[in-house]
Order: structure tokens, then sequence, then C-alpha cells
């Protein structure tokens, strides 16, 4: 695109994370809650299980149904758990942190998602990321790795940029004026009230997290009196700006760098701005570096046309296949959710055989009893290839369209289509693992739908 | 207590339109064109037929549902008529309800009729449809080519040969079927090919090419059947009986459950295993003379020869390689070019392979005339069709024989 633009021309080198076709702000945030939580049994709630899961976006799918609850059922966790929706607001993550904290003695789960839309030639199209966040708050316990010292919040309707209710892209205002006008005066403000309700010092704040580019970020912590604190880059140069997943990816990247008993002051920033501090606990020394491990497995995209019509951008004719009515039945979706979207078979409680989807009678050809099924959770098992094609002539957004019989471990067959693979990447007895996804799209009706696929483990 | 359909039911008369992209062509017209054929090969008047059955697959495509397309096609005079569907199946499925009637004594004359117009779809391919409204929010939205393709990866990994090796295999079922075809006028595809063509076609779904797969077009195909005393008054002396007739479908196994490895069709050997009982063929291998199976995918032919009893677990490769199902081996299988060159009507196809068998069987098949190791005409064929997927489908087996005198 640097033919288009000056300023593109100058950023021309660099990573960007970009959402497969198959993924948007709902299916990011349920492999980063699965990634946070570990498997779930399926079964009503344990004890660690959250009581309350909050879904922070500005790009969820559905302007109306409740993404929180699907989210909450992809995660196998019971209907009782209080699900709440923030939208908006590139304040989003941070301001589900804050509402966790304020409820003391509850387990809530955060999750951060973005997948950012971009016009073609944007300077957005090349700073912006799609990623999604998921932390759990509650409790003090000894795993714990970081304690909310303090907060302050503060609003100001500061129009950076924006997007209307339906919109397809935001609309950003001169950077100059954002970085001089709101930036460094609104930010310092918030962080010196913040300090000082928590009685320190900007010299004893050891990270400095802040939702801005880098040399924004530079001009703001010097400004904040927080120069020498330090700054992770690799977020945004390897991810970009994930909207409302910023502040706790780069929280995550703070706890990952951070010893015990070091503060954190984390900055979200969206017409206002959250401070919020917090301190390291013993937790950090043996902390699972996911967030380095998940930037380190990414998948590189060659094509910049395939990517434009992934994203919507490129009306590519796909043929007459691609015509096919996508219609659900919702009140078969429905009555079969559990299974569909909490990947949730049957185990025999007679043979023992795991199957999916779990059925009246057992299919096991030497069982076959009737009733005997107990809720099986499979999202979270694995399996092996055990046939496989690359189908050139169905219809797929991203050719070509590889499905094949999928042997769970333990026991069970599904013929499941494998994604985030390209043409001959798949041998026969592969091990695969299981992701939340975007099945199809009824365009005539408006209705994304979604289910469980598999992909190399 | 039953003792099976065996020479119960003998065929009186068989038609077969030309298979092929038949623009100017409906499916009534095709209808008609393999009902003139049946009667005037039978040799009575239409009215003396007393029930029919209509196998048509894609209704919503052509004929609109029920068995009411066949009876204002063909002018029934309001006798019984029945649709029938079963996947790929449907054809022969069509045979067993009109076998069965007259079997039962209901009727003495009845008529199968199977028919499918795919070429109204506007494009190339086969038409897309729900698989269920469950099944299609859990289900990959695959294709008939991606299902079958995955038989050879599975068998390629099992039998330890590679895909190279496997795909030489496959070539030779395309080419030999292309071959048998250059003798059938009523065929859509005559032209020779050869291996190298196969192998080198443009990819459809790994590992199969466009020359691994039938095509699609549209045909005709019907048996009217009776008792072998009517055939006999009808003046014919040699008789094709009905020897078996036999259905095995999926319950769920292959689609749920671990025991099922995805290298074969595990309804194939069970439905053949109950053929060859009816019929009283010990040794399918030497008994039986032909064969017509349902090579909708080169793959799909290489196991079922395996499937069948034909061949040995991990051998048909070889056997099919050393020519045993060419034209001039033990067991020339597709004579008349099979679902390769004829395409596949999906209706129509159970009872097209029959048609071959019937002409065979009475040493009417002109130039593609095949003679029995003993220098006879063969006396025994077999035909077999898999409605569906390897995961999922119905696999039919029939036996057609010389009635003994």
């Amino acid at each position: 695109m640097a033919w288009a633009s000056p300023p593109v021309r100058k950023q021309i080198l660099g990573t960007r994370a970009v959402a497969n076709w198959d993924e948007d702000a709902l299916t990011m945030g349920v492999e980063a809650a699965r990634s946070c939580l570990g498997p779930s049994s399926g079964e009503p709630q344990r004890e660690l299980d959250p009581q309350s899961l909050l879904f922070c976006s500005t790009t969820s799918p559905f302007a109306d149904r409740d993404s929180a609850v699907v989210l909450n059922a992809a995660l196998g966790f019971a209907d009782s758990v209080e699900t709440l929706n923030l939208a908006s607001s590139l304040r989003a993550g941070t301001g589900g942190l804050i509402a966790a904290a304020r409820r003391v003695g509850t387990r809530t789960l955060i999750v951060a998602s973005d997948a950012r839309p971009t016009r073609a030639g944007s300077p957005q199209e090349l700073t912006y990321g799609d990623a999604a966040a998921a932390m759990l708050v509650g409790p003090s316990s000894p795993a714990a790795l970081a304690a909310i010292v303090a907060v302050h919040s503060v609003g100001s309707d500061f129009v950076d940029h924006y997007r209307m209710s339906g919109a397809g892209f935001d609309y950003a205002l001169e950077e100059r004026w954002v970085r001089d006008e709101s930036l460094t005066t609104l930010v310092p403000k918030a962080v010196a009230e913040l300090l000082s309700a928590a009685g320190c010092g900007s010299e004893s704040v050891r990270h400095f997290a802040v939702a801005a580019g880098a040399a924004t970020a530079k001009r703001i912590a010097d400004a904040c009196g927080l120069g020498s604190a330090r700054r992770n880059e690799t977020v945004l140069n390897d991810c970009g700006d994930a909207g409302a997943a910023l502040p706790l990816l780069l929280l995550s990247a703070a706890l990952e760098d951070a010893q015990p008993g070091e503060l954190i002051l984390l900055a979200g920033i969206g017409q206002g701005v959250d401070a919020i501090l917090l301190q390291a606990h013993a937790g950090v020394s043996n902390r699972d570096p996911v967030l380095a491990r998940t930037l380190a497995r990414r998948r590189e995209e060659p094509s910049y046309v395939r990517y434009l019509s992934h994203r919507g951008l490129l009306d590519v004719d796909f043929g007459m296949r691609a015509e096919r009515d996508q219609r659900t039945a919702h009140s078969v979706a429905y009555r079969k959710r559990r299974a569909l979207t909490g990947f949730t078979g049957g185990r025999c409680r007679r043979c023992g055989t795991v199957q999916f989807p779990p059925s009246r009678l057992c299919v096991n050809p030497e069982c076959r009893a009737a009733d005997t099924q107990a809720p099986y959770r499979l999202a979270d098992s694995g399996g092996r290839v055990k046939t496989f094609t690359e189908d050139w002539q169905a219809y797929a957004a991203r050719p070509p369209y590889v499905y094949g019989n999928i042997e769970f471990a333990e026991g069970g067959n599904l013929l499941m289509e494998i994604t985030d693979i390209d043409s001959g990447e798949l041998q026969v007895n592969d091990a695969v693992r299981f992701v939340f996804r975007i099945k199809d799209e009824d365009r005539a009706r408006g209705f994304r739908r979604y289910f469980w696929k598999a992909t190399k483990a | 207590m039953a003792s099976g359909i065996k020479d119960k039911v003998v065929i009186a008369g068989m038609g077969c339109s030309r298979f092929g992209e038949r623009w100017s062509c409906g499916p009534d017209d095709l209808m008609v064109e393999a009902f003139d054929e049946a009667i005037g090969d039978a040799g009575l008047e239409r009215d003396r037929i007393e029930a029919a059955w209509l196998g048509v697959f894609f209704d919503e495509q052509s004929t609109g549902k029920s068995s009411l397309p066949m009876s204002m096609a063909l002018r029934l005079p309001n006798i019984p008529t029945t649709r029938v569907e079963n996947l790929c199946a449907t054809g022969t499925e069509a045979l067993r309800g009109a076998v069965y009637a007259v079997a039962a004594g209901a009727c003495d004359i009845a008529l199968a009729m199977g028919v499918e117009k795919l070429k109204d779809t506007g494009f190339g391919g086969l038409p897309e449809r729900t698989k269920g409204t469950f099944e299609d929010l859990y289900l990959p939205s695959s294709t008939a080519p991606g299902a079958f393709a995955q038989l050879a990866s599975a068998y390629a990994e099992r039998y330890k040969i590679t895909m190279p090796e496997l795909k030489r295999a496959m070539a030779h079922i395309s080419c030999k079927s292309h071959e048998n075809a250059t003798r059938n006028p009523k065929a859509h595809l005559r032209n020779r090919i050869t291996e190298q063509q196969v192998l080198d076609a443009p990819a459809v779904s790994y590992p199969l090419g466009v020359l691994d797969c039938c095509g699609v077009s549209d045909g005709a195909a019907c048996a009217i059947v009776t008792t072998p005393a009517i055939a006999r008054s009808l003046g014919k002396r040699d008789l094709v009986s009905v020897q078996a007739l036999q259905l095995a479908p999926s319950n769920g196994v292959e689609m749920g459950h671990q025991s099922w490895d995805g290298t074969h069709t595990l309804t194939t050997p069970l439905a053949a295993q109950r053929a060859y009982r009816e019929a009283g063929i010990l040794n399918p291998r030497e008994q039986i003379d032909l064969i017509e199976v349902h090579d909708c995918f080169s793959i799909t032919e290489l196991v079922l020869m395996e499937d069948l009893g034909l061949s040995d677990l991990g051998r048909a490769p070889h056997d099919v390689l050393d020519g045993r199902y060419d034209r001039d081996g033990s067991i020339p299988c597709q004579i008349d070019g099979g679902l390769k060159c004829f395409g596949h009507p999906i209706g129509a196809t159970g009872l097209r392979m029959a048609y071959e068998i019937y002409l065979q069987l009475l040493g009417r098949a002109g130039d593609r005339q095949l003679r029995a190791r003993s220098g006879r005409g063969p006396s025994i064929g077999l035909t077999h069709n898999l409605g569906g997927i390897p995961n999922r489908n119905i696999a039919s087996v029939s036996i057609l024989g010389l009635l003994a005198a």
C-alpha cells in the first residue's frame, strides 16, 4: 500500500497481529480465557471457577446478543455465572479490571478482546492489532501474581477517535493534537492523583504500562516522572494496538518481567484514563510466560490480497458454491447448545464410550444402551488425525478447505474442520487440539455461527 | 421362515437412456426414453404394469417431491406408485421395492424407475445441500470428493503404501473404465485417457484429481420385473433373475466410534456377505463373472475390491495393477464404463448397473460382450452402490444371474 500514502511508507517494516478469517473478538476471547484458566471439567462450578465473567470489547460481533453468555458456555461454565458485557470504549478492559477489583470476595474473569477493522491504506492498518487477554481477579491466594493497590479513573470526552454504531471503521484525528492537548496532560494528572492516593512517589514505580504508541508513551512517561520505569515494546511491535485488550496485554507483559514486590502502573486510555497501581506478588517468580509463547507461535500471512478478502475489504468471487443458504434452525441450535457451544459430548455410564454428539443410544456397537450418557466436555481434550483431505472444490474463505476424521484421545470420532493450516502441512497421525471458531455466516439474514475446530497441537 | 429373494423374481425388460449432459431433456424426457426401451424389450403393454417405484435423489433440483413425476410423465393408469430415496443406492432401492412386491405376490408385474436431472443447477459439480438442521451446525461442509478422498490418506498410512504408488493404482482404475466405455454408445465419456493424464490432472481434493472423479450427468434407467412364469408366458427363454438384494446402512459407528479406522467402508462387507449367502455363492472370486461397483472416485473402487471380498486386505492396489479387474481380467469391473464414464445421475445409477449385467447375461452387450472362463457367456453379475460418504452411508449389493432352466 506504500503507493497510496507517503506516511505509510515510513512504517513499512513491522509486524501486526491479524485474526484468521474464522476468528473474531468472541473466539479470541474464548481462546484467551482458556489459556488463563486451564481445562474446565464441564461439571457445575468447581471451587476455583469464576463466579462472574466480564466480556470487554469495542468489536463484539453482536450489537445485541449476549457475547459474555456465549463465552461462558464455550468455557463450559454453569448458567449461574454472572455475565456482563462492557463495550463502546477502549477502556472496557481496564474498566473491567477496576470493576472486578471493587467486588471484594468475588472471583471474576475479565476477558478483553478486539478484532479491529481497518481501511486499506490507513495508518491504522499498520498499527492496530487483533488480540485478546484474560485475567482472573479474586480474593488473595498464594499463587496470586499481583494485587491491586490503588485505582484512579477520570473521563474526558476528548474525541481522539470514534466509531458510530454500525460503522465499519474508526475515524482518527491528528496524532500530534491528541498527544499534546490530551495525553500528556490528562495521563500525568491521573497518575499523580493515583500515586498520591497510594502514598508513593513516581520513583517507586518499576514498570509503566500505558496504552499508547511508542513515541507517545515515552512523552507520557516523561511527563509523569516515570521516564526510568521499564516499558514493554514487544506487544506493540509484534501485535499492535489491540484496542480494549491492549492494556491487559501490556499488564501481562509487565507481569512476565516483574519481580515480587515491584510496583506496576497501568494506564488505559479511551476518552479518559484508568490508572491502576499494582504490586507484583510471589507468584510472578514461576509465572508461565504465556504472552511470550503466544507471540512466538505466530503464522505468517504472506498475501495482502487474501488478508483484504478475509477482512471483507475485497469482494472475491468464490463461485456458486458460496451461494449456499446458511440458515440456522435456532430452535435446534438452542436444544443442542451444550453440544455446540460447549463441545460437550456424552460418556456412556455403562461401557465408558465417549461420543459426540451425545445421543439417546450409545454408539458403541457392543453397547447401544439407552439414556446412559453423562455430559463429557471435549473442548479441552485432544486427538489425532485419522483421515484428512484438502478440498479445493468446496467453498472456503481460505482454500483449500481442510477436514478429516479426528479420533479423540479418550476415544470417539468426529469429522471436523481443521483450521490455521495450509496445503501440505497435515499428515495422518498428527496430534490436534480444539479451538472455538466461526463456522460460517448467514449473509442473507445476518447471523454468524460458531463451532469447534481442530488445529495442530 | 424367510428364504430370501433368490430366483423368485425375474427381469422382463430393461431400458437405459443415454447418459450425459442432456441439455435438451428434462427428467420426464429421460424417463420416457428409458421406459420406451424397457416396454419394447419386455414385449408387454404399459397398462399391464400394476405398481411402480420411482428413485430420484435431488428432487429439489429436478422433479419435485413424491412419485407423481413418474406417474405423470409415463401416464400410468393411476396404479400405486412410490418414491424412494437412499442416497446413491436409490436406484437399487427402487428395484428392491418392485422386486419385493412381485415376490410377495402383491402384484404380478412391477416397474422400477431411476432418474436424475443434475444439469439444471447452473454450475458444474453436485449442488450444495443441507445435511440436516442439526448436522449443518457442527459438521464440515464437505463435498463428495473431499469425503471419499479421505479413504486414501488412511489407506496409505495403514498399509504403508506411498501416495504416488496408490495414485498409480487409482489412475489404472480410471483408465480401465475409459477403455471400456469406448465400446458403449450410452456412456457420457467415451475417450481413452492415459495414466499420466490422470496423475497430471488438476487437484480436486487431495489426493484426488479431476480424472479420479466421476462426472455429473443426467440419465434414467428402469426395469420391469415379474414372476418367472409370467416371463415365460411372454415368450422369454433365457431369464435373468434377482438372486440377492441386500442393504447395509451405517448406524453411527463410523461417524462417532473409534473402532472404524477410515480405510474402508464398514457397510459393504456386511451387504456383500448377506448377498453372497442369499444367492448361495460360496466363492465370490470364482463364481462372480462381472461386477459393477460404486466408482464415484477411483479410490472408492479400489477399496471396494477388498470390501467385497474380491481382493485381500491391503492387496487391491496390486490386484488392480495386475489387471484382475480389467476387461480381460478374471473379474471385469465396470465393463460398461462405470460411474466414471456414465457420470452419476444418482437415482438412475443402480439401475444402469443392473442394465449392463442384464445385457451381458443375455449375450446382448455387443462390442462389450464378455465370455466367462468356461467359454460361455457370464452367468452371474454383481452390482454395488454406496450412498453417502465413507463415514455415513448405505451399501447395497445385488446379484443377478441366469435362472437355471
